[in-house]
């Protein structure tokens, strides 16, 4: 199974196993990622699951659709990039994926 | 202070699970009226997912959280369910046995014979932006709401987001502000197109500013906001004067007052009996996400089976001489009666 590493910003690491076709906040979920709240369960509706991509996968993962960019709108401190965890899914290319949590996801 | 709006059963929260326990009250003959943060009903549903799609709803396959609302909203149209919408119950008070008073921010009051807390996983609040030190301007010059639009005439306004609220109030603002400046992070807008346009045509015509980034900084004196600071995506800083500021970046799940009505609590839920959802307050009930018990699933599904299971000791409040004989809409004619079918 692929791994993926979760830095939180207290400096917090998790490498974790994910399953294939879940999402990278499921994934968290699982792994008690506390950073990562995703209020709405995952519909790309509420901007609590956002992450900081590591620059090095960041062209990989790609951007984000024109929706989770409206949902973006709701987080804070958005970078470049920014995605919404629950629309980034688990593939073979992404083991090794590295993403960064924000201090704050709006609640 | 408003006249006391007297009812069976008052509940909190007008998402699925909330509704549906109109039905089911209805059908014992208990009157109810609801109270909802929102400005609509269907909660979650209505708030987080309109318009995707729910397989667990038994017997249908497939509907979006627009369609369960609706769909419930005609089911327990034969109860006339009275909504307060976009109120928060913030006190229950006891005045009997049970007897409660129960009272809202916008200075309602209740009294009722029992309490049905559905607030699911709390009130929708503003999601504050964490802009440091922004606390001690909240309600006084930072507001994430527009109560009187009087209030904002011939100042220096700063609207930050980009999303329906922004723009609408960016438009509405703008001819009674000194000077406007709309802040949102990129340079598109997922508004209402025609406001997007109205919007550009005034920044176009100099009437209003726009900048986009974020604010990072605030500076002013005793809650009292001189200016904010924009930072664009290349890091650059701009000072803009403002001495009121509105951010709108949605909504997002508090527990609100929940906490403070004395109800044993495991973390943020309300703990009920399993046979009848009533908390250690006697007369006061919690069904749907915002309570646990042992093996609690939080399914649409399992609220509707906890509002038929309260509605039953519910009846022994409201009609404590009536003795309950359980029936089937399928072959009551009572029951009928009550839908209005027979």
């Amino acid at each position: 199974m692929p791994n993926v590493t979760f830095i939180e910003h207290d400096g917090t690491v998790h490498t974790v196993e994910a399953e294939l076709g879940a999402t990278v906040m499921e994934t968290a979920l699982k792994n008690d990622v506390s950073s990562i709240v995703a209020e709405c369960g995952g519909g790309c509706t509420c901007a609590t699951c956002m992450v900081y991509v590591d620059d090095a996968w960041s062209a990989l993962v790609g951007p984000p659709s024109a929706d989770e960019e409206y949902q973006l709108d709701s987080a804070f401190e958005v970078k470049p990039t920014s995605r919404l965890s629950c629309q980034i899914k688990i593939t073979e290319a992404l083991d090794g994926l590295i993403v960064r949590t924000p201090a704050y996801q709006g609640r | 202070m408003s006249d006391i709006i007297k009812t069976d059963v008052l509940i909190i929260g007008a998402g699925p699970v909330g509704l549906f326990a109109v039905f089911e009250l209805g059908l014992l003959d208990i009157k109810a009226h609801l109270v909802d943060i929102l400005d609509k009903v269907g909660g979650q549903c209505a708030e987080l997912y309109p318009e995707k799609p729910i397989y667990d709803i038994p017997g249908i396959p497939l509907i979006t959280g627009h369609g369960l609302s609706e769909a419930l909203m005609e089911q327990i149209k034969p109860f006339h369910p009275t909504f307060h919408l976009g109120e928060m119950v913030t006190t229950i008070e006891n005045i009997g046995d049970p007897l409660f008073r129960v009272t809202t921010d916008t200075g309602k009051t209740f009294e009722c014979k029992s309490v049905v807390i559905a607030a699911g996983g709390g009130s929708f609040q503003p999601k504050r932006p964490p802009i440091a030190g922004i606390e001690p301007y909240e309600d006084k010059s930072v507001f994430y709401a527009v109560r009187k639009m009087e209030n904002f005439r011939g100042k220096d306004i700063m609207i930050v987001g980009g999303g329906d609220s922004a723009l609408d109030w960016t438009l509405n603002l703008q001819p009674i502000a000194k000077r406007l400046t709309l802040v949102h992070r990129r340079d598109d807008f997922r508004g209402a197109p025609d406001s997007v346009n109205k919007m550009r045509a005034l920044v176009a015509a100099g009437s209003m500013d726009l900048r986009i980034g974020q604010v990072s900084e605030l500076e002013g004196a005793d809650g009292q906001l001189a200016a904010a600071s924009v930072k664009d995506k290349d890091g650059a800083v701009t000072r803009v004067a403002c001495d009121a500021m509105l951010p709108f970046f949605g909504l997002t799940m508090k527990l609100g007052p929940v906490a403070d009505w004395g109800l044993e609590m495991d973390g943020e839920l309300v703990k009920v009996d399993v046979s009848t959802f009533e908390s250690n307050r006697p007369g006061i009930f919690a069904i749907g996400d915002i309570n646990t018990y042992p093996g609690k699933l939080k399914l649409i599904l399992s609220g509707f089976h906890e509002g038929a299971l309260m509605s039953q000791r519910v009846h022994h409040y409201i009609h404590p001489e009536k003795r309950l004989v359980f029936q089937y809409t399928t072959s009551s004619t009572s029951l009928q009666k009550k839908l209005g079918v027979a």
